[in-house]
């Protein structure tokens, strides 16, 4: 495999032979910050146009086809109008937290997205509690969202948040409970060691078979209550809170939440291929060395991002199929069987390893 | 002035700033999103130490914790009216600051008497590699040498007592 790491320290010492150690670093965190939001976007453009393609499809509608070829930069073209929107001031909200509440939701989601892996040695945020740092990374969200529906001054919006919360709070159990198992397979918390491993040994799916199979299961379900995704999206439901939350911002306030949705999702199918299908490690099948040659020469990065892609449309697939549930249903499907079925799990998984049944 | 040290000041007054406005505004959900500042203030303390474990730690239980608190809040408490304000009387304020200059000097007795700024000088502490989890794990349920299987265990009765009372209280008679 290709180890991006061999290009970041060429630029590494590139900046240290014209500058002092303090302005290199400066000078790479800003590179990277605009490497980050850059890739934040250009998924985000993807995935709104992959999002409303699909969910035409299921609707057996044909979705954007006027502005471009196929609709294709009809997102572009949203991105534009979002932009230019004007922001409105409203009376008798608290001005201050109204507008710093989809910072927070952005950087929640910004942080957690430089903790994906994309490829060998170009991990952003990667130290040894790295699945632990996404985990309370991930937790500021849900702070943001409480404080867009307080600070709305509208019963619709702190409904959609109260719901928002009770759901986050809830679904991240569960998605902590997951993880474990996973680490309890991998014996590391880093995303890089996770990485390595299921490159040298197999991905952790196979690794792991039946407890891996069930958790990768569990992980979906959580995940996309966790991004507040249909069936799982009460906070917003529509029908009966107008929008939730959101309901009182406009322009790019709004449209920082929508970015948010959107890269939540790409985030948790990112995590979930980075922990059960591998990462950027290539797919190997024992005794065909031909094959797994072949698969070598695939970069890291195309795996990473094609993988996530996979999981990204089994969750619009969930999302555009299911019914969407009743909030008290919502909340006994996570207390009353996802939770006990992740702790059993995690037992299960310790079993199999204590006792050598992984592959 | 290396790097650290200027990243440090920067966490230093932002911890500062966010504790002053926490104690100074009126509106309860504010001094609660200031509090949630100074926290991952002090989380980002952790991670300049090189202790990312605690840092990581820190955000999640205090994201979730501030969490509580908003719901708290808006649960509790009504609009903000200002007939009702609670004021202090002379006398509650005199024994406030009081209390307040006397825990300020306790505080810089200790530290200016265990002289931990020279140490620290004295020392030239370099970060040493990030603990690894297995070793943070062994460690949190060790009853030997240096184990910490007592808090740990402690810790979850106060736990299991809170989510008892919880329920106590919640449950429908």
């Amino acid at each position: 495999m290709f180890d991006f790491s061999i290009v970041t320290e060429w630029i590494n010492n590139l900046l240290l032979t014209l500058m002092p150690q303090w302005a290199a670093t400066l000078v790479e965190c800003v590179l990277v910050a605009l490497a980050i939001i850059t890739l934040y976007a250009v998924f985000a453009i993807i995935l709104i146009y992959m999002e409303r393609k699909i969910c035409a499809f299921f609707q057996c509608r044909l979705g954007p086809n006027r502005v471009g070829k196929w609709g294709s930069i009809q997102v572009l073209a949203d991105v534009l109008k979002m932009m230019t929107k004007e922001i409105i001031d409203m009376k008798n909200v608290d001005r201050l937290l109204h507008k710093m509440a989809p910072f927070l939701v952005i950087v929640a989601s910004m942080l957690t997205f430089s903790c994906l892996p994309w490829n060998k040695g170009a991990g952003i945020i990667d130290f040894n509690v790295g699945v632990f740092f996404f985990l309370a990374a991930g937790s500021i969200g849900v702070v943001g969202i409480l404080l867009a529906g307080w600070s709305s001054n509208n019963k619709y919006a702190l409904i959609g948040a109260m719901r928002s919360g009770a759901q986050i709070i809830s679904y991240e159990v569960s998605i902590g409970l997951v993880m474990l198992t996973m680490i309890v397979l991998t014996g590391t918390m880093s995303f890089s060691e996770i990485c390595q491993q299921q490159a040298d040994y197999g991905w952790n799916i196979f690794r792991g078979h039946i407890p891996a199979l069930l958790a990768f299961i569990v992980y979906l379900i959580a995940g996309n209550a966790e991004c507040n995704r249909g069936p799982f999206d009460m906070p917003e439901a529509e029908s009966e809170l107008t929008a939730g939350y959101h309901v009182e911002y406009s322009g790019m306030h709004f449209g920082f939440y929508y970015l948010a949705e959107y890269l939540n999702l790409f985030i948790c199918a990112g995590i979930a291929s980075t922990i059960f299908l591998g990462g950027w490690a290539p797919l190997h099948i024992v005794g065909l060395d031909a094959f797994n040659q072949v698969m070598d020469y695939i970069p890291g990065a195309v795996w990473m991002i094609g993988k996530t892609f996979f999981v990204v449309f089994l969750l619009m697939w969930i999302r555009w199929t299911f019914p969407r549930l009743r909030i008290d249903q919502l909340l006994t499907l996570e207390w009353k069987y996802l939770m006990p079925l992740s702790l059993v799990l995690l037992v299960l998984m310790a079993v199999c390893v204590s006792t050598g049944l992984t592959l | 002035m290396n790097t650290e040290s200027i990243v440090f000041i920067v966490l230093a007054f932002f911890v500062a700033l966010f504790s002053v406005l926490s104690v100074t505004t009126k509106r309860i959900i504010r001094a609660a999103t200031y509090l949630l500042f100074v926290l991952f203030g002090t989380a980002g303390l952790y991670f300049l130490l090189g202790y990312t474990f605690l840092g990581a730690v820190q955000i999640m239980v205090y994201a979730g914790g501030i969490v509580v608190l908003y719901i708290f809040a808006i649960m509790l408490t009504g609009k903000t009216d200002k007939s009702k304000q609670y004021t202090l009387s002379l006398g509650k304020r005199a024994a406030a600051l009081l209390a307040a200059l006397i825990g300020a000097g306790l505080l810089m007795f200790v530290i200016i008497s265990h002289q931990f700024v020279s140490k620290a000088l004295d020392a030239n502490i370099t970060n040493e590699a990030a603990l690894p989890i297995s070793v943070i794990g062994s460690t949190l349920l060790n009853a030997g040498e240096g184990g910490n299987l007592l808090p740990f265990e402690a810790v979850s009765v106060l736990l299991l007592a809170c989510i008892i009372g919880g329920l106590i209280i919640a449950r429908k008679r």
